[in-house]
């Protein structure tokens, strides 16, 4: 198993926001997780990438227990997310933004920098690179110098997906890539998911746009009300009457 | 490139001025009034790091400053311990109970980091207020030597307390450049930015909290160590809140979270207020208003502020530089 869910819980007072949820990603694949508002798709995001203790259950990759280990020790291991708002030091320009992303892969500390080590210009140079290179992958070139309060929604949405490259990751999370942006730049945007797919980094998105997530997905997984009320490919998806139930609500069907 | 070079030409100029400000000025109250500002700016760069860079506003920082003042005082008066000694272990001294504190302090965030720490800066205080077998409570203590002469450079002229000063504030200034100049730099800025995303990306975010917390108390301590030697007696007062509060309003006027913010805060808010000594405590209905419009208007202080002119600027000259290419464009077509 690649990564996978065990029972995986998460409480909130009286509230479980996670109910129960097995889960697992296909390797190199593009997994999708849909549901309703308030379904708790992002509460099991958090769980996955070490922002909530789940109450009880489980997370693996490969093979490892990685349930309560801290988000940055996650990262290091290869899982990367993306948040619904961006996140990004808008006052700083794009290069700036993505090159921290290499961060985890290097080793210079207080020691390097006082003293300009060699080892510190090393890594700066390959987080330079790292920088260039995922800049490049998602389409940004030339773009490195705007600051990223000038750019537009989407293309912030593209300096986030990079950053979270820059991390080197197996596995990338992406939540709701394509809100807030028109439909010719979610078309673009699902390029990029395809592309990264294809050189080999399993995603795992949340996604509102029905359209973009039936067309893109190879599984899917549908929560509603925390629990877990189907799971396969777009076509077993489209044609289950619970979800369209939970979708269009109780009578619709009838 | 000819942006850097320039860069550094401004750099090394106010350096050489620096420099050479004693024979072109001669007047020890001059001098005074510098070198007490040297020292502060140091405190202030502390200050600059953990509040600046990393985001984790500090209200104890007049504390960590007294730590260090108290230290060497102690160890040089009262242990008679040699001064330069005693000048590394107040170091480690206040480094440690930075590290111990800041272990406790940095579980908390925003708000409640600056109020625990407002409250352990009190707590410094007070003991520093009440301990009286060992600080001397509220007669202080007196007499703390000045550092001993190297070699034919003796520290007892203020023209040589300047230079003395000087130094370290260059140095620390240098520190704070590859510092903020580096990952480690970048480090910070991140966690500033959003502790959130910085985690996501593989940060460990206390350990790099915590090294910009000691640092920063690095920072206090040796502008406390100075002031000690130069003022060569110290009082429960430095550890008090107002002086954390000035440390914090040199920031923030000069610019918190830039580098030459720092010296330019400084600089500016002692000379004035030693204009204005006539005023007494009332300088501070004037000080009040002023600071209040400019962190309305210039959040990053009058260097930030600055800096967004010129960058304005920029995006102007390149917007009309366009548009005038354009138009030659449009006049060689037609």
């Amino acid at each position: 198993m690649f990564l996978e869910t065990r029972q995986l819980t998460k409480q909130f007072g009286g509230l479980v926001a996670v109910d129960h949820v097995n889960f697992s990603v296909e390797k190199g694949k593009i997994n999708a997780i849909i549901g309703p508002n308030g379904a708790g798709k992002s509460t099991f995001f958090n769980l996955i990438s070490g922002f909530y203790p789940p109450s009880s259950g489980q997370v693996m990759f490969k093979g490892q227990d990685i349930t309560r280990l801290p988000p940055n020790k996650i990262a290091k291991l290869g899982i990367a997310r993306t948040f619904q708002t961006t996140h990004l030091f808008e006052q700083a320009n794009v290069l700036d933004n993505v090159l921290i992303g290499f961060r985890l892969r290097t080793k210079s500390n207080l020691i390097d920098a006082l003293f300009l080590t060699k080892r510190l210009k090393r890594e700066e140079e390959q987080s330079k690179e790292k920088a260039f290179e995922v800049l490049k992958f998602v389409g940004l070139t030339n773009m490195e110098n705007k600051i990223v309060a000038n750019i537009s929604q989407e293309e912030k949405k593209r300096v986030a997906i990079a950053l979270a490259l820059a991390t080197e990751p197996e596995i990338i999370f992406l939540d709701e890539p394509a809100a807030g942006i028109n439909p010719e730049e979610t078309e673009g945007l699902a390029n990029l998911i395809e592309k990264i797919v294809q050189h080999n980094i399993t995603v795992c998105l949340i996604e509102h746009k029905m359209k973009m997530v039936m067309n893109l997905a190879h599984k899917i997984m549908v929560l509603n009300h925390g629990k877990k009320i189907a799971e396969g490919t777009p076509e077993e998806i489209q044609n289950n009457e619970t979800v369209i139930k939970a979708y269009l609500g109780g009578s619709a069907i009838a | 490139m000819t942006a850097r070079f320039k860069h550094k030409a401004v750099v090394l100029s106010i350096v050489l001025l620096a420099l050479l400000l004693p024979f072109i000025i001669q007047n020890d109250y001059f001098f005074h009034i510098m070198t007490l500002s040297f020292i502060w700016m140091i405190g202030v760069y502390g200050l600059n790091l953990i509040a600046g860079y990393t985001g984790y506003l500090s209200l104890a920082h007049a504390g960590f400053f007294a730590i260090g003042a108290y230290s060497l005082g102690i160890l040089t008066v009262k242990f008679e311990i040699h001064y330069w000694l005693a000048f590394f272990l107040a170091c480690a001294i206040t480094c440690i109970i930075g590290l111990v504190i800041g272990l406790v302090a940095l579980q908390t965030k925003e708000h409640f980091f600056a109020i625990y720490t407002l409250c352990v800066g009190y707590i410094i205080y007070l003991v520093i207020d009440k301990w009286e077998s060992l600080t001397g409570g509220v007669r202080g203590l007196i007499g703390i030597p000045v550092p001993p002469d190297l070699g034919p450079i003796s520290f007892r002229s203020p023209v040589s307390q300047y230079y003395f000063n000087l130094f370290f504030l260059l140095a620390a200034i240098f520190m704070m450049y590859r510092i903020v100049h580096s990952l480690t730099g970048r480090t910070l800025i991140a966690i500033r930015n959003s502790e959130e995303l910085a985690q996501t990306i593989g940060i460990s975010t206390m350990k790099n909290k915590l090294v910009s917390f000691v640092l920063s108390t690095f920072f206090a301590a040796l502008s406390g160590i100075l002031y000690a030697s130069f003022i060569r007696f110290i009082g429960p007062d430095i550890s008090y809140i107002t002086m954390t509060f000035d440390f914090l309003i040199f920031l923030l006027v000069g610019g918190i979270g830039t580098l030459s913010g720092p010296i330019v805060g400084t600089l500016l808010i002692v000379w004035i207020s030693q204009q204005l000594q006539f005023l007494q405590d009332y300088r501070m209905l004037i000080f009040g208003p002023l600071l209040t419009l400019l962190i309305i208007f210039y959040p990053k202080g009058i260097v930030g502020g600055i800096f967004s002119w010129k960058m304005k600027m920029q995006e102007k000259k390149k917007r009309l530089s366009m548009s005038a290419k354009s138009a030659t464009q449009r006049a060689e077509e037609g």
